[in-house]
């Protein structure tokens, strides 16, 4: 599924990468804890989770996640966004609490866990 | 070849820049994404323990034909019982460390999971040295 999809899909704003919208992910994982997310994520998902700190973008790097969706109406913090368009991520957020997103998105074929 | 990396305690802006570091360092080396993989997690984790628990302390990496090993060493108060320590769930960190998404005792057990070898050395009041070896083939 395209980045673009997923906005659409999650009325999401775009805090970083906007010109890589056009990326395809094809597994998710929805977590607020990142020790979780260490432990059990596969390489290359999107990453929905509710937690805002910069330890959020280095677990992304660490796992080579490209795509983060902040949810219940979260917003990045500046230090984030200047992380994520360094290491050329993508950063979304949407008002719609991790269970719904994460449902809508696994409703339009999102299908492939990313563990979690 | 050899890196050396000093971390910050107490940063949790900075916290993790020497296990980025090193990562992009072994993608320039070609090593297979798995095997980053596994030292990028294992490391970040002890990495993130020094900064969480022992006000920082400094990191080796000998990056060799046949394995990456990793030495981490710091100063702070030691881990009374490593044993239930490596426990999944057990956890000593405080709310704030909760708050970051971290302190949910994953931190050992995620470095014993993803590397060949973990060797951990505490003295209570002393300090501990993290080993993480992770074979290249």
């Amino acid at each position: 599924m395209e980045l673009r999809e997923i906005q659409d899909i999650l009325k999401a704003n775009v805090w970083a990468g906007e010109s890589r919208l056009d990326m395809e992910v094809h597994a998710a994982c929805g977590c607020d804890l990142m020790s979780d997310v260490l432990a059990f994520a596969k390489e290359e998902v999107l990453l929905l989770t509710g937690l805002i700190n910069p330890q959020v973008i280095r677990t992304a790097e660490m796992l080579d996640i490209k795509a983060i969706v902040f949810v219940r109406g979260k917003s990045p913090t500046e230090d984030m966004i200047n992380m994520a368009n360094q290491k050329k991520m993508v950063l979304l957020s949407t008002d719609q609490p991790l269970y719904v997103a994460c449902g809508k998105l696994y409703g339009r074929g999102l299908m492939n866990k990313g563990d979690n | 070849m050899k890196l050396h990396y000093q971390v910050d305690g107490d940063n949790f802006l900075v916290a993790g820049e020497a296990s980025a570091s090193l990562k992009r360092t072994l993608k320039q080396l070609g090593i297979d994404s798995s095997i980053i993989r596994k030292i990028s997690i294992s490391m970040y984790e002890a990495e993130m323990n020094m900064v969480i628990h022992a006000y920082g302390g400094v990191i080796d990496v000998e990056i060799s034909t046949d394995k990456v090993h990793i030495l981490l060493k710091d100063k702070g108060p030691g881990i009374p019982d490593i044993d239930l320590a490596m426990k999944e769930g057990y956890s000593t960190a405080s709310h704030e460390i909760r708050e970051l998404g971290f302190g949910a005792g994953m931190g050992l057990p995620n470095m014993k999971r993803y590397s060949d070898h973990l060797n951990i050395y505490s003295e209570v009041g002393v300090g501990t040295t993290v080993e993480i070896i992770v074979f290249l083939m």
